[in-house]
């Protein structure tokens, strides 16, 4: 029986791992993925957890190492954060294409420079065109869940890609809240064994990774793409089958209170929560806003983001990454490019906030929402600005 | 919802005693959250951490700048920081120490309620060490009705195993000793 039980959600974390029974975790520490792995190395040496911890020298080996694994058809799991995750980047790009259903967390943190080890969405952004399918938790409990659900999708046989579970530094692994830990045999009846379709075997050898010469790379690649764009059917189907297990439903697209709101904000990770009571305490006011939260990212579900989005008149999208000098932040960028051929489009106004750390608060939300409805007034070409900044 | 601060130095246990509140609500089937000050941790260096506490899912990450409740761990930290920053109209601010009301207000500037126990000396008598962190959990369930007393008991056992019945102890004597001034 699942328990309620109050935990820190990294630790939290680490036991959807272990109860994935995993066959080997590579990885190297890093703030603030840290505990995650900690916890996981504990799990093994202790003999609760029956895997190879293997203690890499650092993530570009981890990702080469879970690469190795994944491909001998080992159930394969490793944790990252911000510059971890740049120095496996090289890596990054093979999985998917090598079609390895590796599981990652990344804790997600801001990249260098200034160094920083705090909490905003510039790794998410960084290993977008990676190939990785993307999920970003709100809470702990959709850490937990999302955990599970990254090793069903990515090993199923109609999908075969690596998938990143984005939960935010600090701001989620560090704090402790209520999660209900599911137990072995409701997890056993959710994530079947690992059945590798094809695998490294001196006794069938095969080879995995050959050069792709101009004849077959934009093949590979189309491949690829394909891979990815039909992932989304297994991903929701997935998440039906584990709301109709354990109650909890999960959809790429979430929308809060959107009915009859001319203005929308548009939100990823947790502060989607802080986000939620910042449109309560606007209707309270009688303001006509709601809240559209997006749990997947790649692949993108455009379908789901233009029916949660349709009949709004502005829309305001909070980044937390910036995309230098380009057309605005990267969720924005999407945004824009997902409404572009609809006949109809909402005004939108790009936030960047939450900046390493930066916190973002309810009264933060409130300005995003009269900032977008003003800008839409004016009628400003629509820009991104940043929230919370001394200029 | 209820918010609460603890005050400490780094070392002295200001964030366990966050999480062990919150481990207590969530037993009692309450929902919590508890957090540190995130960053790099500095033995010594004035710390805090933070605690949410309510009857309905907390749907907030914002960090905490109104308390109801601070519990400052260190006497040394009053009139370095000022620890009743942001303190709710009808908060109240526990402290360790062995001042009067009177000495802590006229040093603090402090005209909320106060909740005071010699904490060190507690904890001293009955765990032969300095750390006060459990004992001032007690003199703040005493200053509050966040929950009952007993309510630490599980979270104690768990997180110190066969030294948890001195913490306890210290709670449960913080819990009389201390003495609430409104």
């Amino acid at each position: 029986m699942a328990k309620r039980v109050g935990i820190e959600v990294s630790i939290a974390v680490s036991e959807a791992v272990k109860l994935a029974n995993v066959d080997v975790v590579a990885a190297y520490p890093i703030t603030p993925q840290t505990h995650i792995v900690e916890h996981l190395a504990e799990l093994v040496a202790d003999g609760h957890l029956d895997a190879e911890f293997i203690p890499v020298e650092s993530e570009h080996s981890a990702m080469s190492t879970c690469c190795g694994s994944s491909a001998a058809g080992a159930r394969t799991y490793t944790a990252t954060s911000s510059q971890g995750q740049a120095l496996m980047l090289e890596i990054c790009y093979i999985a998917p294409a090598l079609r390895l259903p590796i599981v990652m967390t990344v804790a997600n943190r801001s990249l260098s420079g200034p160094i920083s080890i705090w909490n905003d969405h510039s790794d998410m952004m960084m290993s977008r065109d990676t190939g990785w399918i993307q999920t970003v938790a709100e809470n702990g409990q959709e850490a937990f869940d999302l955990t599970l659900h990254a090793f069903r999708v990515a090993e199923d046989s109609r999908v075969l890609l690596p998938v990143i579970i984005n939960l935010d530094g600090f701001t989620l692994t560090h704090v402790i809240e209520p999660i209900e830990i599911l137990d072995q045999k409701e997890v056993d009846r959710y994530l079947p064994p690992y059945q590798p379709q094809m695998r490294l075997d001196p006794e069938d050898p095969v080879s995995i990774g050959p050069v792709g010469m101009p004849e077959v790379y934009t093949e590979a690649k189309k491949a690829q793409d394909e891979a990815i764009k039909g992932s989304k059917e297994v991903i929701l189907e997935a998440w039906q089958e584990f709301g109709d297990l354990f109650g909890r439903y999960y959809k790429p697209v979430e929308t809060y209170r959107t009915d009859g709101a001319e203005t929308l904000l548009v939100t990823m990770g947790s502060l989607s929560e802080t986000a939620m009571t910042a449109v309560d305490h606007m209707r309270a006011k009688g303001k006509d806003v709601g809240l559209v939260r997006i749990r997947l990212f790649r692949p993108f579900p455009f379908e789901e983001f233009l029916a949660a989005v349709e009949g709004a008149k502005q829309i305001a999208v909070m980044d937390r990454a910036l995309c230098l000098n380009g057309a605005g932040g990267p969720l924005a960028i999407e945004v824009k490019a997902a409404l572009y051929d609809e006949p109809e489009r909402p005004y939108i106004w790009n936030y960047v906030a939450g900046l390493a750390g930066r916190d973002v608060t309810i009264e933060n939300f409130v300005e995003m929402a009269d900032g977008v409805e003003a800008a839409a007034a004016d009628g400003l070409r629509g820009d991104y600005t940043m929230i919370n900044v001394r200029e | 919802m209820i918010e609460i601060r603890f005050h400490g130095r780094g070392g002295q246990g200001a964030v366990t005693s966050a999480e062990l509140t919150a481990l207590a609500a969530i037993e009692q089937g309450k929902y919590a959250q508890a957090f540190p000050s995130f960053g790099p941790e500095r033995r010594g260096a004035p710390v805090m951490a933070y605690v949410r506490v309510s009857d309905e899912p907390i749907r907030t990450r914002e960090k905490i700048y109104e308390p109801d409740i601070v519990v400052v761990l260190d006497p040394t930290l009053l009139g370095i920081v000022n620890v009743a920053a942001g303190l709710k109209e009808d908060g109240v601010v526990v402290l360790n120490t062995t001042k009067s009301a009177e000495e802590i207000r006229e040093r603090s500037g402090i005209t909320a309620k106060l909740a005071l126990v010699d904490a060190s000396r507690i904890a001293m008598e009955t765990m032969g060490i300095p750390i006060t962190n459990t004992t001032l959990l007690g003199a703040m369930l005493k200053a509050t009705d966040l929950l009952p007393l007993s309510a630490l008991e599980g979270p104690l056992q768990e997180r110190f195993g066969r030294i948890a019945v001195k913490n306890i102890q210290a709670s449960q004597r913080a819990y009389q000793e201390t003495v609430v001034k409104e």
